[in-house]
């Protein structure tokens, strides 16, 4: 009979490690529940965006163009000379790695070109190789390689794996911003036509509409009023928003998806309770009516011609300024490209709040001030009667959005808010937050439904942080402001750490704010029960008597 | 000694080896960042992997019941889910502590034998978890395409 082996004789033999090679040598594998669908031709015909066609990921054949190479390359010599980051970036990498773990895909997914050093080096490898001199001569040996369809397509896959959130960027010492450098291959694919359509059709829709949802003007008045029924049946208040208002002081502009989807529609009713409680002299529109940009995702060029939008119809409607809802991009657009785009808006006065007076000069070009801002004001100077004992039953921790947060610097703001109107918060891990705040997952567009294994992946290291302060103080909310984190969030909580939920800052204020002529409030926004704050009123009642 | 003596004495040592040889099978440079860095929120699959194969090891030297180890393998099958891994391979990482227990310790086949069929019970659950998650994933996706 033959000797049995030892386990350790069987086990030694299996060799678990994956075969090492260099990144260039792994060919791309396109893999489902990776990426999102491809753009659709009617979208792209509707942009004026080339190479409109039918056609699928999963072909073989992605029907470019004829020389596709060469409009490519082309496209990058014309980045090259308009984008001096753009050259910078791609010269100045010393491959120091100090950015490489700060990629939430990366810590998701372990997939090493999803660090951001490799993402950009995909990009910077074509660079290397047609327009530096070592890279023509030496080539792989100079860090450079040939542009091919199989590069390209890895290009498509992994510069849409990049949520363009900058977290990276605050760990590199030269500040590099890989999210620009995603932006600019992004551009470039576009120009083969290969965009996604979670990007496409949502652009397509605001060029047409004017809302990434394309709404029409009846069906946003419409969604409006119902929100505006809901707020009467909850508070007994009969707000009265105006829709398209020539000569109002204020325009006020929101994501379109507040208007349909919870929760975000709780926040949209929070700002209807909120602008009539003071007073406001402002209007909704119907045609500038999306906040997101999501041509911001696909090109320059289209991020502009969505943004012109905005300040056509305010100067139409002759306001003095914009006031801005929860959103995510919207705001980085506003705070680092608005200007240059379309700025000054000379036509417009520089956002001051009537009730408080206070001038927002952070504005003074753009005149658009932001609703954390807003209603921060409002509270430092004591002109709303909030009662924070109705969130009580909430314990609440803040999720910085990538783009206010990282985009736009705004730490403090929406804080001081949500303490303003909540007793119960508590702060996520210090390097999980503010600056370094960890993406939601699904941002620049990527908030698709077929791509939601690369969201749970790339929300990972957000909801790690929410679990961790779940588990320690019993945070049941999750508050933000943004509208993707409003859409994307709940999903991610749902899978990772069930039992948190998802408001928006704004429905936190209106369920604490105390309205003139409100009758008593028996539950919040949501429908919920709140017959607890009288159990517990009189609960410590009883208790101050038997002290007495 | 019981070979539970013997393996909560050498525990340390088991539960590296075993954390390493489930690291390994990312490529390289993920492995090393796995393996070096410590924070929890800088390094969230890293944490949970260490964590739950300590909670696994403590569990079996406590001889836990089946039903006990639903939760600690959860966060760890989770994000298996989502990491493109094929139901075998996502559960290949309890089969990777008889290995680490061959190396560190020296163990009879009879008594490799009766821990075998403990830690063939833990990919059993193991697998139950994983197309459990994987049918919450279909689930979001489903819901999320009615939006
Ligand atoms: S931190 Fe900056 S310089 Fe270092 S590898 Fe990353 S991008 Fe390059
Ligand atoms: S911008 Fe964000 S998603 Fe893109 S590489 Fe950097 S950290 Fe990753």
């Amino acid at each position: 009979m033959a000797k049995e082996p030892k386990p350790q004789e069987i086990i030694s033999q299996i060799n678990y490690k994956p075969p090492q090679k260099a990144w260039m040598d792994i060919p791309v594998e396109i893999k489902e529940g990776m990426f999102c669908y491809g753009a659709k031709e009617k979208s792209l015909q509707t942009l004026d965006f080339p190479n409109a066609r039918a056609w699928s990921v999963l072909d073989e054949d992605w029907k470019l163009p004829e020389k596709w190479d060469k409009i490519v390359l082309e496209g990058m010599a014309e980045r090259l000379k308009k984008y001096r980051s753009f050259k910078i970036f791609m010269d100045i990498c010393v491959r120091c790695g100090a950015c490489a773990d700060k990629c939430h895909f990366f810590l998701g997914s372990g997939d090493p070109k999803n660090m951001p050093v490799l993402r950009a080096e995909l990009l910077r490898s074509i660079y290397r190789k047609n327009f530096t001199a070592a890279g023509k001569i030496l080539g792989k040996l100079g860090g450079g390689r040939k542009l091919t369809i199989d590069v390209l397509k890895e290009w498509w896959y992994y510069f849409y794996q990049c949520s363009e959130c900058r977290r990276c960027s605050v760990f590199c010492p030269y500040g590099i911003d890989t999210a620009e450098i995603t932006m600019i291959a992004r551009e470039l694919l576009n120009l083969l036509g290969l965009n996604i359509e979670w990007i496409a059709g949502p652009a397509a829709n605001c060029y047409m509409k004017g809302n990434h949802l394309g709404l029409e003007p009846h069906t946003i008045k419409n969604s409006i009023d119902f929100l505006v029924d809901e707020i009467e049946e909850k508070t007994g208040v009969r707000v009265s928003p105006t829709f398209n208002r020539k000569g109002a002081e204020i325009l006020f502009v929101t994501p379109s998806g507040d208007l349909f989807a919870d929760p975000g529609t709780y926040t949209c009713m929070g700002y209807l309770m909120l602008f009539h409680e003071l007073g406001l002299d402002y209007t909704w529109s119907t045609y500038a009516s999306e906040g997101g940009n999501f041509g911001f995702f696909t090109s320059m060029e289209l991020a502009k011609r969505l943004n012109t939008k905005l300040y056509s119809e305010a100067k139409r409607l002759g306001v003095k300024w914009i006031l801005g809802g929860e959103c995510g991009h919207m705001w980085r657009v506003i705070n680092q490209y608005m200007d240059t785009f379309n700025g000054p808006a000379d036509f417009l006065e520089v956002p001051t709040s009537p009730i408080t007076g206070t001038e927002f000069t952070n504005a003074k070009s753009t005149k658009m001030t932001h609703i954390s801002e807003f209603t921060a004001d409002l509270i430092k100077h004591k002109k709303l009667n909030l009662d924070p004992k109705r969130n009580d039953h909430l314990k609440v921790t803040f999720h910085d959005s990538c783009n206010v947060a990282r985009g736009m610097g705004m730490f403090e703001e929406p804080r001081y808010v949500i303490k303003s109107v909540c007793n119960n918060f508590y702060e996520m891990p210090e390097n999980t937050i503010r600056e370094k705040t960890f993406c939601c997952g699904s941002g620049s567009g990527l908030n698709a439904s077929e791509n939601m294994e690369l969201r749970l992946r790339g929300g990972l290291p957000r909801a790690n942080a929410v679990k961790h302060v779940q588990e320690q103080y019993g945070v049941n909310m999750l508050a933000c402001i943004c509208a993707i984190d409003r859409a994307a969030l709940p999903p991610l909580m749902n899978y990772w750490v069930p039992g948190v939920d998802v408001t928006g800052v704004t429905e936190l204020v209106a369920n604490a704010l105390v309205m003139k002529g409100e009758k008593e409030r028996t539950t919040n926004l949501r429908g919920e029960d709140l017959s607890w704050i009288e159990d517990e009123e009189s609960k410590s009642t009883d208790e101050t008597q038997i002290r007495v | 000694m019981t070979l539970n003596d013997i393996l909560a004495k050498n525990r340390e040592s088991i539960i590296n080896r075993w954390f390493d040889l489930i690291v390994d099978s990312y490529p390289q440079n993920t492995a090393d960042f796995i393996k070096s860095e410590k924070n929890r929120f800088a390094n969230p699959v890293g944490w949970t992997i260490k964590k739950g194969i300590e909670d696994i090891f403590e569990g079996i030297i406590q001889n836990k019941s089946d039903a006990q180890f639903f939760p600690i393998l959860d966060d760890i099958i989770k994000i298996r889910a989502v990491q493109e891994f094929t139901p075998s391979e996502a559960i290949s990482f309890i089969f990777l502590l008889k290995q680490a227990m061959c190396e560190k310790i020296a163990i009879e086949n009879t008594e490799l034998f009766a821990i075998e069929s403990k830690i063939d019970t833990l990919a059993s659950i193991s697998l139950d978890i994983f197309m459990e998650c994987r049918e919450k994933i279909k689930q979001l996706k489903t819901n999320e395409g009615k939006k």
